[in-house]
């Protein structure tokens, strides 16, 4: 079957060549010591830093996609989340506030977050409240990088039974993670990332 | 009515102003005395010297000598515009960002004021149009350095907020548009509180200039109002060259944020 992510000869001049592909439905998880270029890889996927080499998407080349697009179906969340605005529910389109709150509650958050203030939230709050922003237009590829890093256990299980759900459905995951025992959970394909290239584990 | 004309002793009564002021600072351990005289110093040679490059120029009365002189003095604003901000570009990028801003905004305002207001016969008679670009410039300057200064600033403490946008396949431009916003704000809030209090709290130089030089008050307020305008257009022009100019800078065809080319 045609992969859903498929990486040729990805590289930059801080890390690579990248060479990867992704299932449809499944999750490749990347685990490895902080600095040695796991959120550099994801971040090149994602076309925010500047890479050299082909990523496609099913049977689309990367390059033959404007980069917003390219975002869109191939989605980045960030180890620290980013915020805009000033509340919460602002960083969101408007008219889908019942599949939000549906979202946020099933990563164990109250729909009385979506009117607070980022700058009140919890780290925790804010990582997760950042995957259901990336979750809620459902793109095909998400890039994760250490999506459960600031979390308790409960909430670790929670975001991954809606990984789960969502790889059930046809979504493809990258995942970086700092816990091993994750990437087993998770994982279909493993790697460890190690002076900034893949190595099987 | 003729300008009442200095002579030397005139200034050296007024150069004892300073000589109070040093001898201030030594009766108060302000240790400034030596600052003092050479700021001033530095004061009188700089103006003597512009005074003869002035006069220099004025007598040539070369259309291309004109803009030499107009092209240097705004390649010195660009410098400074240049070397304020704490975050820079790497290489000469911020410089020329500064020059053409800078030169842009002057030039189009300076053009503007000549040909229609104040139509001196050529348009670019160097006694009207070298005090005009010094105006415009030393106000253009400001709005650019503070405006460069903010967005380079903002930029970088707001990476996390505009890559998250980014990431969530936002264009370039929604991500970076609140933060250029913000800085053409900032360089233009000086001119406003410049005009709010011109004649309440400050009476503007040139006005006051031309009153001492003899010029009836009412018409040293026309011409200080249609400098305000000039200046206003000049700062708003200055502050949006800079601002997209950088934030153009900060980005590439793949619509990344590029804070790898910041020092």
């Amino acid at each position: 079957m045609q992969p859903a992510l498929t990486v040729k000869q990805l590289r930059s001049e801080l890390a690579g060549p990248f060479e990867l592909s992704l299932g449809r439905g499944t999750c490749v998880a990347i685990t490895g010591a902080s600095g040695s270029g796991k959120s550099l890889f994801l971040r090149m996927v994602a076309d925010l830093d500047p890479n050299e080499g082909e990523v496609w998407l099913n049977e689309q080349a990367r390059a033959a996609m404007a980069a917003p697009a390219w975002r869109k179906h191939v989605t980045y969340v960030a180890a620290e989340s980013g915020w805009w605005a000033e509340i919460v529910i602002q960083h969101f389109s408007p008219n889908r506030r019942e599949e939000i709150a549906a979202l946020a509650s099933s990563l164990g958050l109250g729909a009385e977050l979506l009117d607070a203030p980022v700058a009140q939230l919890s780290t925790g709050e804010k990582q997760r409240l950042a995957l259901v922003r990336a979750l809620l237009p459902a793109p095909p590829v998400l890039l994760l990088d250490e999506p459960t890093g600031p979390l308790d256990e409960e909430s670790v299980v929670r975001v991954e039974a809606l990984l789960r759900q969502r790889m059930a459905t046809g979504t493809s995951i990258l995942l970086v993670t700092h816990d091993p025992k994750q990437a087993e959970r998770l994982g279909d394909q493993r790697y460890r990332m190690a002076a900034r290239r893949l190595e099987a584990p | 009515m003729n300008p009442i004309l200095l002579t030397p002793l005139d200034i050296s009564i007024a150069a004892s102003l300073i000589i109070l002021d040093a001898a201030l600072s030594i009766l108060l351990k302000l240790r400034l005395h030596r600052q003092i005289a050479i700021a001033a110093a530095r004061m009188v040679v700089q103006l003597v010297a512009i005074g003869y490059v002035l006069r220099f120029i004025f007598s040539l009365n070369n259309p291309a000598a004109t803009l030499l002189l107009v092209l240097v003095m705004v390649l010195v604003a660009a410098r400074e515009v240049a070397t304020r901000p704490e975050t820079r570009f790497k290489g000469q990028s911020t410089l020329a960002i500064g020059f053409v801003s800078v030169g842009f905004a002057t030039f189009v305002t300076a053009v503007l004021a000549l040909t229609t207001a104040i139509r001196p016969q050529p348009w670019f008679d160097p006694h009207y149009a070298i005090p005009l670009a010094g105006i415009i410039l030393g106000n253009v300057l400001n709005s650019a350095s503070l405006s460069l200064d903010s967005l380079l600033g903002s930029v970088k403490r707001e990476r996390q907020a505009i890559e998250a946008r980014l990431s969530l396949g936002g264009t370039y431009r929604e991500a970076i548009a609140p933060l250029v916003r913000d800085a053409i704000r900032r360089g233009l809030l000086p001119i406003i509180n410049q005009m709010s209090a011109a004649g309440i709290v400050t009476l503007p130089g040139i006005m006051t200039g031309q009153i001492l030089a003899g010029l009836d008050p009412l018409e040293a307020v026309k011409y200080q109002i249609l400098l305000m305008f000039l200046l206003s257009g000049g700062s708003g022009l200055s502050a949006l060259a800079v601002s997209y100019l950088t934030a153009w800078r900060l980005t590439d065809e793949r619509q990344r944020l590029r804070l790898d080319r910041l020092k």
